[in-house]
């Protein structure tokens, strides 16, 4: 019964963190931006999301005549699974979690992997120019950005010693990662920027040349799951990096360890509205060449150095 | 500028007797020559290439319908003039060439030899006018859909909805409009597919984010890579220079305002001052500064929307918010002196509509103070982005000679490094009293333009303020008869007075037979109204030549080899208007 209830609260909380979100990213895109934002439905515009929901689900489903079916429904429901999937191994505390898994981190990595077919399929599917280079782009870049995205993560992985992602919250009470794995976190975040193609890698999109990039021929509910996915995503890093670097639900004992999570979340959840304001959108090319030739040096660098310290303090 | 008749001498000095049939005396001065048909081309080509300080720039080329012109003046016989007007820098000339044809439909040879921008003019006045061009290397219609029947500048054509008749879609017209929607890469002169490369054809716009308007781009890609782009324009086409010949001098004045919309009244401007050559009215000093006080704002205004939506097509999403903000403050100014906000349509012929309300300098002071900081953030935030100069420097790049050989003007031509600003080599409107700089950069490529629009907003920021510090005391309009609507109080004095404000104010003004341009520094380049008066109560032609036009043909010439997200970047930084581009 416990588990019914956790693996229950633990599909509706992102869900409705992320539907959430598209309130909370609007709302902080307009402070950004000197304007207001939505705030007419609702006590300061909260029940606008609401409204929006209702409004999609009701919008006319169309599916292009051109278009190959099947892929085409199905691309969006992937993106969702993988994400959904993926929150079963985070640990929201050390027992609000689904899955205690000793390849946690392992099966992250996997999950996003899949989360590519579902754009690129989708672009494919669509049979439309604009998507198709939209999913030409997503997948040159999500390929590009999962090598050192994994890459990243080795030496949280060698200093806490595994892969199950509780573990590695609870290897860090001795200190929070981000502090000896600096680099790592950095490039962690830019990868994760990356892999939910927000701004300024929102590439496959990229609005003002693709229309809508991979999801440009998308109405209705169909598109609705693109754009949520794109907040479960949003969410799904926040989390893992606090997770990974910042000691998951760790903190001072006076609040609940629940709480602490939520609001390390929440603060990278605003950090990517806030990139999202204020970046312009590097070249496709300058994106790759910035993977390849600057970070992926730097995070082999970072387990070079990482495998060396550990290495040295154990032979102490 | 008194006409330069060494430089007539010279021509005719070089020239065949015969090919110079007249030389024309015009209202702005500009030496006009009729040449004969046969020997025009070598005279051009003296003109571009041979002649000291040759005329590189083909500035407007255009063309007249003269078969009902009521005063041809001492002007050759001709049924259609095609009209060449060439500018040199170095000189800081100008000289126009007609050409009098004869015939309803005649045919002319093509220039594209000479200068490849006359390519898109020939082929505006094939579809205008109906004249064929021999040489033409793509002689199409250019504004009109192609199924169009007839050249609607012809003067026989209507410019009513009532003269032409009801209007009915037959089925067999819309199968036509259909078809000519289908797509053949090898009408458009594309190959599809070379011995190694199937080439992807997609089509941007007319409907698409990153076109800012109604505007259509064919592009040959290979991979991300473009091959080629071919521009199709017309769909904002609206006929503005036929409603010239329709409106009365007085009552364009609207139609003005919306043809470079974001320009506002510089586009007023040009065309006043047109008129005001023609019928030679001397606008008061205050008058004169009260237009160059709003050009100057509806400079920043234009160039405001150029930042944010710049910074929009490169995917940065917040200064558009911050540049329409401080447009808006722009417009409450504008509000509370003319009372509109984007198109006040509020210069009038020999003067402005009203005098300045009761604390205008407060007004505008108070935004002159504020502005300075907020450039220098959009600076910071914007120009000197990291990604933004990756995505800028180094692309869509042009040469001085280029950018001159294709008529660019403008902050595109100065990005090039020449130093050309018509405010400061032909002052119009009391330009000459005002302290200012120009701003020059050295690459031609997006971030020089860029960078030219900033400096040039500090630029017009200073002449606001100079023009708060020293507005002249006066009238606001001129007291010339011509003036539109004149000045209220004199027209109670006697019957004569009272006469010709009403016929101007019924009626309008009846302007003198006579001709002229006056090219004016538009946000965007160089803007001219080409008008030729017959003595009527409105023009007989209008012909408006605007900055994009030219500036769009040459986007193919600077884009081939780049990629989509780069012709994103060069589009925007180009900085054209689609109602310009159109008209």
């Amino acid at each position: 019964m416990k588990y019914v209830f956790i693996i229950a609260g633990v599909l509706l909380i992102p869900l409705t963190i992320a539907a959430g979100l598209i309130w909370v990213e609007r709302r902080l895109l307009a402070l950004f931006q000197d304007r207001y934002g939505p705030n007419r439905v609702g006590p300061f515009g909260l029940i606008q999301v609401l409204a929006d929901v209702v409004k999609i689900f009701f919008k006319e489903d169309w599916i292009p005549p051109f278009a190959d079916k099947a892929v085409f429904v199905m691309a969006p429901g992937i993106l969702i699974a993988t994400i959904l999937l993926t929150f079963a191994v985070i640990p929201f505390t050390d027992n609000f979690l689904v899955l205690d898994s000793n390849i946690g981190i392992l099966f992250f990595l996997g999950n996003s992997s899949l989360g590519v077919y579902s754009i690129v399929l989708g672009g494919w599917a669509s049979n439309s120019k604009y998507s198709l280079l939209g999913s030409i782009r997503a997948s040159a870049q999500m390929l590009t950005y999962e090598v050192f995205m994994g890459l990243s993560l080795v030496g949280v992985v060698m200093m806490a010693d595994s892969f199950s992602l509780r573990e590695i919250v609870e290897a860090q009470q001795g200190g929070w990662f981000f502090i000896p794995q600096f680099v790592a976190f950095l490039v962690f975040f830019i990868a994760g920027i990356a892999e939910t193609h927000r701004t300024p890698f929102d590439i496959p999109e990229a609005e003002g040349e693709l229309v809508a990039g991979y999801h440009s021929e998308y109405s209705g509910m169909k598109f609705g799951m693109f754009f949520v996915g794109e907040y479960l995503g949003v969410t799904l890093i926040s989390s893992l990096i606090v997770t990974l670097f910042f000691g998951g639900w760790l903190g001072p004992a006076f609040l609940p360890p629940a709480f602490w999570f939520f609001l390390k979340t929440g603060f990278f959840i605003c950090l990517f509205i806030l990139i999202r304001a204020s970046l312009p959108r590097p070249r496709y090319d300058q994106l790759m060449e910035l993977g390849w030739k600057v970070l992926l040096p730097i995070v082999l660098l970072n387990i070079l150095i990482t495998g060396a310290i550990l290495i040295y303090n154990s032979s102490l | 500028m008194a006409e330069n008749l060494s430089l007539f001498a010279s021509i005719k000095e070089r020239c065949n007797e015969k090919a110079i049939i007249a030389r024309q005396v015009t209202c702005d001065n500009i030496l006009t020559i009729w040449v004969h048909r046969e020997h025009f081309t070598s005279l051009l080509q003296f003109l571009k290439n041979i002649i000291d300080k040759p005329f590189r720039m083909l500035y407007d080329l255009t063309a007249v319908d003269e078969r009902r012109r009521a005063k041809k003046q001492e002007n050759p016989e001709s049924d259609f003039t095609v009209v060449y007007h060439l500018t040199s820098l170095e000189r800081n000339e100008d000289i126009r060439i007609k050409i009098p044809l004869a015939g309803d439909y005649p045919s002319i040879s093509s220039i594209t030899d000479i200068w490849p921008s006359a390519n898109w003019y020939e082929r505006e006045i094939f579809d205008m006018f109906g004249i064929t061009f021999t040489g033409h290397p793509d002689l199409r219609r250019i504004l009109m859909p192609r199924s169009w029947k007839g050249h609607p500048l012809r003067k026989e054509y209507p410019a009513r909805a009532t003269e032409s008749g009801p209007f009915v879609l037959e089925d067999q017209m819309r199968e036509i409009a259909d078809r000519d929607l289908e797509f053949h890469p090898e009408e458009w002169g594309l190959q599809s597919r070379t011995e190694d490369t199937d080439f992807m054809f997609l089509n941007v716009g007319p409907q698409h984010p990153g076109t800012h308007g109604l505007l259509r781009l064919v592009l040959q890609l290979d991979g991300e890579d473009i091959v080629e782009v071919v521009p199709d324009i017309g769909f904002h086409h609206r006929g503005a220079e036929k409603m010239g010949e329709r409106q009365s001098w007085h009552t364009f004045i609207p139609y003005t305002d919306r043809i470079d919309y974001l320009g506002g009244v510089i586009n007023n401007l040009a065309y006043v001052l047109s008129v005001e050559k023609i019928a030679g009215i001397k606008v008061p000093d205050r008058a004169n500064v009260i237009r160059v006080m709003l050009a100057e704002l509806f400079r920043i205004a234009s160039h405001l929307v150029w930042l944010g939506t710049y910074a929009q097509d490169l995917g940065q999403m917040s200064p558009v918010f911050f540049a329409f903000n401080d447009r808006e403050k722009i417009f409450d100014i504008t509000q509370a002196i003319t009372g509109g906000r984007m198109h006040p349509s509020w210069f009038r012929i020999g003067g402005v509509a009203h005098d300045l309300p009761n604390g205008w300098n407060k007004l505008i002071r108070s935004f002159v103070d504020y502005f300075p900081k907020r450039l220098k953030e959009f600076e910071k935030t914007v120009i000197r982005n990291r990604i933004f100069k990756a995505r800028t420097i180094g692309i869509g790049a042009y040469t001085q000679e280029e950018a001159v050989e294709w008529g660019v003007t403008g902050p595109g031509l100065r990005s090039s490094g020449v130093e050309w600003d018509y405010r400061k080599k032909r002052p119009y409107s009391g330009y000459e009293n005002f302290e200012f700089d120009i701003p020059v950069g050295k690459n031609g490529d997006c971030f020089d333009r860029s960078l030219i629009r900033m400096e040039e907003m500090s630029q017009s920021l200073r002449i606001v303020q100079q023009c708060i510090n020293n507005m002249p005391e006066g009238s606001y309009k001129s007291g010339h008869p011509l003036t539109t609507p004149p000045l209220k109080e004199k027209t109670m004095q006697d019957i004569e007075t009272l006469i010709t404000h009403f016929l101007g104010e019924t009626w309008g003004p009846v302007i003198p037979a006579g001709e002229a341009m006056v090219p004016v520094e538009a946000a965007k380049g160089s803007n001219g109204y080409y008008l030729i008066s017959d003595g009527g109560t409105s023009s007989y032609r209008s012909r408006i030549r605007t900055p994009s036009f030219p500036h769009v043909q040459m986007l193919p010439l600077i884009s081939r080899g780049y990629t989509i997200p780069d012709l994103l970047s060069i589009l925007g930084a180009l900085d054209f208007v689609l109602a310009d581009l159109d008209r």
